[in-house]
């Protein structure tokens, strides 16, 4: 009889597997706890330094989703990857390495000090410190860092990045870029001096008080010209950081090493506490969650939120490995103005008071996986923003207010309501669902919307493009928005100056052209101080939303693993909300 | 004695080798047409289709700030400019001679076979493409072989057995196993053998590498893939199995005195190979395009997962090469499968 | 042919009941026959969902070395379950839970067959006696030569090299008339005609030297001018090997010039028996003249023919009762004295011939009267 119990009894243990398995919750499993160690608390590193070290040595493992756009540092444009590019990439001045909103300061790396401004706000000096070398040991001089810089007015091979420098050194694009350089050192580039190998002066066309916020961006970073590879730098970029790349295959892995030309000495920035960065790139999110939560990988390099299943297991068991980060993302939905009715401002009005936030919030993940309900633009990590609140939104907890949006369409004209098309983006997670949240909550009162799914890659020539969204018809799309810098100008000006509208491309979806918010803008960029931009954003920010040309509903947040093993983790809101990936260690 | 009979028409012997020979390159010649075609096609669904619908694949490239000299940079360099036929015929003529990618001073010499060039990756799509293959090489013949095995002795068992409790537990296995997919399993097994129980580790490594990795990274991959189609190979082969049990040669081989193992070794799995290896050489035509759902799953970097990332990232030029690539293992197996045939069956001639 | 009777064996024994042990012998404790082939009371019942098919039902009779035996029936009757059963075929290869029921004795060459060990009649098949079936075509196996075919069946009794058994195979082939043998041997079956390929079967089945040959409908599935050859070919060969052979044909033509004895079948059971000249001459059972009659004649019109058998062939399961032929029988309704139409009529030696039977209710001078005055003048 004992055997057949015992065959019985396995047979049990392995069905409860199963059911384990397929729960995914693991309360069964219990091992999985001690072996991944216990987290430093929830929301450790929201709330400051968790795990504090400065213990060198180990490998940080990354896994993602997605590969990166590009390592070329004038290439790259996901958030992720200038995070990342820190480790071996640097710029004159960088983001401070600190906790939340402490991290939007700029700090010197490879200068001496923060510029020294001149001429009106138009020329911008640095010293260059001593002791920077690139990984042959060389060393990194201000004509490596023009050049650079330069790679970015070279279009069509050094596509992809931010084109801001360009924009506020060259407006009118009279340089060909370095490879149609005629000049002898491809150092043609007038608006970049470089008196010496120490000193570097830029002269802008216009004043710019967030130039430095240019500068720090990874198209800042120096490239040697010996080593430039043209679009092929990707695969290998030459390190002037701490690490340097042994391998990349895109879409599989990438490794970097020590640099050991790198000097401490010469670096306040970075702690460099691994001996080995490893990313790995797995294309199944489940198989990501599971492999963090089991230990085979510290950070999800995008940090774009976990799986359900993932997120329930994690908050569950392991809820000191999480963390609730704020991305700096918001949520919204653009009205555009030139298409009818929202051309009323009553009619957008309507829109935002018919809206059920709550709903959209739920459908987006709800508080916690999907982020706070905004009453307006402006992300909290942002120099001007409040808690501005015409519409009442916050106060009513997010839940519509059907009798001012049925008054709101009276004034309009349209008291009966209205038909509208909405755009959302079908590929994106939760945007057409989002829509037909909204498409829900405004039938109450009326306004019957048609959803219309759209690819995200094709939506910079539709809902980019002016002409598309009015010959369509297409008034309101649901969209997000994540600033390429943290200011006023980084988040706003591309969604709301009138200047900024494009025939394709355009962010300005609204077509917002007030001339009082153009010159709100005008005077925060001649402004130098951020706390005085930070005043003028606010007064912006504020006159926006009076307008109702945008309905932001949430301000983003996400579900993030932190492994147990992770040391001197912090989220920084100049990396929205990332951990800086520099500054992480391993146990 | 009877009269002798005269000798049956010649016409009937087997074909002779050139035959053979005309037959192979009729259909060689019609793999290349094929080819042509599905590039053709491939061509005009990733670049005239997004230009009807008002989208521009330069976009797709151009990052955030798409300013419209940087849109026509880009638009050069994609020769999107070209006219539909002149880009194919620059791509045709780079598979055999390879070509350049000249972009201002910045020239890409991308060797024969040249697939192309991606843009993303700034590497050319043929060293992606042989990179990818051994993978989806190792995935396939792993499972192929584990299927082939489980699934055709399932089915012989089975069909043996008919009626009984074994064969009825089979079949139901087998029908859950062609039902449920592979993600399903997959992950299933991902749950149970790698993280619960930590039997495997799955992260692939190549054969040439660490051979012991390589085995461990496939084995659940490998069950996962086999499982699915050995269910097929099973109903299959039972199927077969029963239909040829009832021909008159097994009782003829029977009326022999051969021994039932011999009648059913011999005579009775001769017969039931034939279907299994049609279906065998299309299944492994269409695996060796790429695994998707298992590569995915697994995250083996096989040709698969190299289309799915090509696809997320819109990397025309790698879409195009894993397409051709695919279309070529699954026209290449269907004419190995047709001239196998010829010579599995002795009744069936080319041409 | 010698009268079963005669040896004491009961004609008719009871029915096997369902369940009965597959392969029991029904008559245990019977002495072993004298003659080379002896099979007793054979019943051959298959379970289906229906009910139990009996295909056949007490079935009996002998056959000497030399000899030839035709069993005759339209398709159902059991004539082919029967050889099968003497081959052993109903059991070899019986997988799943459906198995023949099989009841009886068959004694071949003194030893008793279905209570034997499996594998000491699979290795009579083949040597001691074989089979040649209706269509060569299915009967063969299409995947293998004609050669490799043969030469398997050979080396399956004897231990000879490839070479030896191959050089047996083109001397049987040569020997059955297939023109070029030697090259022959690496044909296809597809690549032969209708009538070389029931040759080279023919070849396969006697390259034992098998002393009891089974021809199952030799030559249905070929041309006429085909089947006269073949019938030929194995008269010949009987001559020669001296074997003992069956042939089972719904087509009392083809036995006509073989057979020295005929036994003719109907549902399952024999209606009428005897040397071959009795039986075409002075056949006793309505259902033999019916066969008679549809007989094709090349001296006779076909718009003369009568007595077709009318109607379809019985039931197995609900074999109808009384005589298994009366719903067919033109003439049921002669009178049988102190007979009841349910009493199932016994084989009984026909007057005046000693190896002649005949299971019919009607008085034998009714037979004979109404045989000489209405039947054999329309034939």
């Amino acid at each position: 009889m004992k055997p057949l119990r015992s065959s019985r009894s396995r047979r049990v243990v392995g069905a409860a597997a199963v059911v384990c398995a397929l729960l995914a919750t693991g309360a069964c499993g219990g091992g999985s706890d001690e072996e991944s160690g216990s987290g430093a608390g929830f929301n450790a590193a929201m709330k400051g330094v968790a795990n504090k070290s400065s213990k060198k040595g180990g490998t940080l493992k990354f896994v993602n989703k997605q590969d990166f756009d590009s390592l070329d540092p004038q290439r790259q444009y996901y958030g992720f990857a200038w995070d990342f590019s820190r480790f071996y990439a640097r710029q004159l001045i960088t983001y401070a390495p600190k906790p939340g909103n402490a991290s939007n300061e700029l700090v010197p790396d490879l200068a001496t000090s923060t510029a020294k401004i001149s001429n009106g706000g138009k020329t911008y000096k640095y010293t260059l410190r001593d002791g920077i070398t690139w990984e042959d040991g060389s060393a990194i001089t201000s004509k490596d860092i023009k050049y650079g810089i330069e790679r970015i007015w070279a279009k069509d091979v050094v596509s992809g990045g931010p084109s801001y420098l360009r924009q506020a050194l060259d407006p009118k694009g009279e340089y060909p870029g370095p490879y149609k350089d005629k000049s002898k050192d491809k150092l043609g580039l007038k608006a970049i001096e470089t008196p010496d190998d120490k000193t570097i002066v830029f002269n802008l066309a216009n004043p710019n008080g967030d130039f430095e916020q240019m500068l720090a961006m990874p198209t800042g970073s120096p490239v040697k010209a010996s080593k430039d590879t043209g679009a092929k730098y990707t695969n290998r970029p030459f390190s002037s950081g701490p690490y340097k790349f042994t391998s990349y295959s895109p879409g599989k892995s990438a490794a970097l090493v020590r640099n050991p030309k790198w000097d401490r000495k010469s670096d306040p920035i970075r702690a460099a506490l691994p001996d080995k960065v490893t990313v790995t790139f797995n294309s199944n999110l489940e198989v990501i969650d599971k492999g963090l939560i089991k230990g085979d990988y510290d950070v999800f390099l995008s940090a774009t939120g976990m799986t359900q299943s993932g997120r329930t297991t994690a908050l569950k068991q392991h809820k000191g490995n999480v963390d609730n980060i704020e991305t700096s993302f918001v949520r919204y939905v653009d009205m555009a103005t030139k298409v009818k009715p929202f051309d009323n401002i009553h009619c957008r009005k309507a829109v935002i008071y018919g809206a059920d936030y709550k709903q959209l919030q739920t459908t987006r993940g709800g508080p916690q996986a999907g982020g706070e309900i905004a009453p307006n633009m402006l992300p909290k990590s942002i120099k001007g923003a409040d808690n501005y609140d015409p519409y009442g939104i916050l106060k009513r907890g997010g839940k519509p207010d059907p009798a001012k949006a049925k008054d709101e369409l009276k004034q309009c004209g349209k008291p009966g309501g209205f038909s509208a098309n909405i755009v959302a983006r079908n590929d994106q997670p939760n945007e057409v669902e989002a829509a037909e949240a909204l498409q829900e909550s405004l039938s109450k009162v009326g306004i019957k919307l048609e959803v219309e799914p759209i690819e995200g890659a094709s939506s910079a020539s539709i809902t980019g493009s002016p002409s598309v969204m009015k010959k369509r018809n297409y008034g309101l799309s649901m969209t997000g928005w994540g600033p390429d810098f943290p200011t006023g100008q980084g988040f706003s000006q591309p969604l709301i100056d009138g200047r900024f509208i494009e025939q394709t491309g355009n962010y300005n979806v609204s077509e917002t052209n007030d001339p009082e918010i153009n010159k709100f803008f005008d005077e925060a960029l001649k402004e130098t101080d951020p706390a005085q931009a930070g005043e003028i954003y606010k007064q912006m920010n504020h006159k926006v939303t009076d307008l109702a040309v945008q309905m932001p509903f949430l301000y983003e947040k996400n579900i993030t693993w932190r492994s147990s093993r992770l040391t001197n983790a912090y989220t920084a809101a100049a990396y929205n909300g990332r951990y800086d990936y520099v500054s992480l260690g391993v146990k | 004695m009877a009269v002798r009979e005269p000798p049956p028409g010649g016409a009937r012997t087997a074909a002779g080798p050139r035959t053979v020979l005309a037959y192979v390159i009729r259909r060689l010649f019609a793999v290349v047409m094929m080819l042509l075609v599905v590039t053709l096609t491939t061509f005009a669904i990733f670049f005239v289709i997004p230009k009807w619908a008002g989208s521009d694949p330069a976009l797709l490239f151009v990052g955030k700030q798409a300013d419209p000299e940087a849109i026509e940079g880009i638009r050069k360099k994609l020769e999107l400019g070209d006219p539909l036929l002149l880009q194919f015929w620059h791509f045709v003529e780079g598979l055999f001679v390879g070509r350049d990618y000249a972009n201002g001073s910045d020239v890409t010499h991308c060797p024969a076979p040249c697939f192309g060039y991606s843009f993303r990756t700034e590497q050319a799509v043929w060293p992606q493409l042989t990179d990818a293959m051994p993978v989806t090489l190792s995935l396939a013949a792993g499972a192929c072989l584990l299927w082939v095995v489980g699934g055709v002795a399932t089915g012989v068992v089975s069909a043996l057995r008919r009626g009984t409790l074994w064969d009825r537990s089979a079949m139901t296995v087998a029908l859950a196993g062609v039902s449920l997919p592979i993600y399903f399993t997959g992950l299933l097994s991902l749950a149970i053998f790698s993280y619960q129980l930590k039997w495997v580790d799955v992260d692939y490594k190549g054969l040439g590498d660490n051979p012991g990795m390589w085995f461990e990274s496939l084995i659940l991959p490998w069950i996962t893939l086999a499982f699915l189609y050995a269910a097929m190979y099973a109903r299959l082969t039972r199927a077969t199995m029963l239909e040829i049990m009832g021909e008159d040669y097994i009782r003829t081989a029977r009326a022999k005195g051969l021994r039932e193992r011999v009648v059913i070794g011999r005579h009775a799995m001769r017969s039931t190979w034939t279907p299994i290896l049609t279906l065998l050489g299309l299944d492994l035509g269409a695996l060796l395009g790429g695994a998707v759902l298992t590569e995915t799953t697994y995250n083996l970097p096989g040709l698969g997962r190299l289309a799915v990332n090509a696809i997320s990232d819109k990397d025309l030029p790698v879409i195009l090469g894993v397409t051709l690539i695919a279309a070529l293992c699954i026209v290449v197996a269907n004419l190995v499968v047709d001239l196998l045939y010829a010579v599995i069956d002795p009744r069936v001639r080319l041409g | 042919m010698t009268d079963l009777n005669k040896s004491g064996t009961p004609e008719t024994g009871a029915v096997a009941a369902p369940g009965t042990a597959v392969g029991e012998v029904a008559a245990a404790g019977s002495p072993a026959p004298t003659a080379f082939l002896e099979v007793r009371d054979l019943r051959v019942h298959f379970p289906t969902d229906d009910g139990l098919v009996k295909s056949v039902d007490g079935l009996s009779f002998r056959l000497e070395k030399g000899r030839t035996l035709g069993i005759v029936g339209e398709s159902g009757s059991g004539k082919s379950v029967t050889s099968l059963g003497i081959m052993g075929l109903h059991t070899a290869g019986q997988y799943g839970r459906r198995k023949a029921r099989i009841s009886g004795e068959i004694w071949l060459n003194g030893q008793e067959l279905l209570g034997a060990d499996p594998d000491e009649v699979r290795k009579l098949r083949g040597r001691e006696m074989s089979m040649i079936f209706q269509d060569p075509l299915s009967a063969l196996h299409p995947y293998y030569t004609i050669g490799k075919q043969i030469v398997e069946a050979y080396r399956v009794h004897h231990e000879v090299t490839k070479d030896v058994a191959r050089k047996r195979a083109i001397e049987l082939l040569d020997r059955v008339g297939i023109p070029q043998p030697d090259k022959r041997v690496d044909s296809y079956p597809h690549e032969f005609s209708g009538g070389m390929r029931q040759r080279a079967m023919i070849a396969m089945s006697l390259v034992n030297n098998p002393e009891l040959l089974i021809a199952d409908e030799p030559t249905t599935a070929l041309d006429v001018t085909v089947q006269a050859q073949i019938l030929d070919l194995i008269r010949d060969l009987q001559k020669e090997f001296g074997s003992a052979v069956i042939i089972i044909t719904h087509d009392l033509g083809v036995v006509a010039e073989l057979a020295d004895d005929l036994l003719v079948m109907y549902g399952g059971r024999c209606v009428e028996r005897g040397p071959a000249e009795k039986v075409f001459y002075e056949p006793q059972h309505p259902y033999t003249w019916g066969l008679l009659g549809s007989m094709p004649r090349i001296d006779r019109d076909q718009t003369d023919r009568l007595i077709p058998v009318k109607g379809s062939p019985p039931s197995l399961i609900n074999v109808p009762s009384g005589c298994a032929f009366h719903p067919r029988c033109p003439y049921a309704d002669v009178p049988r004295d102190g007979i009841t139409r349910t009493e199932r009529p016994e084989l009984v030696q026909v007057a005046g011939s000693e190896e002649h039977f005949s299971a019919c209710h009607m008085a034998q001078e009714d037979r004979t009267r109404i045989w000489t005055e209405e039947i054999a003048p329309k034939l």
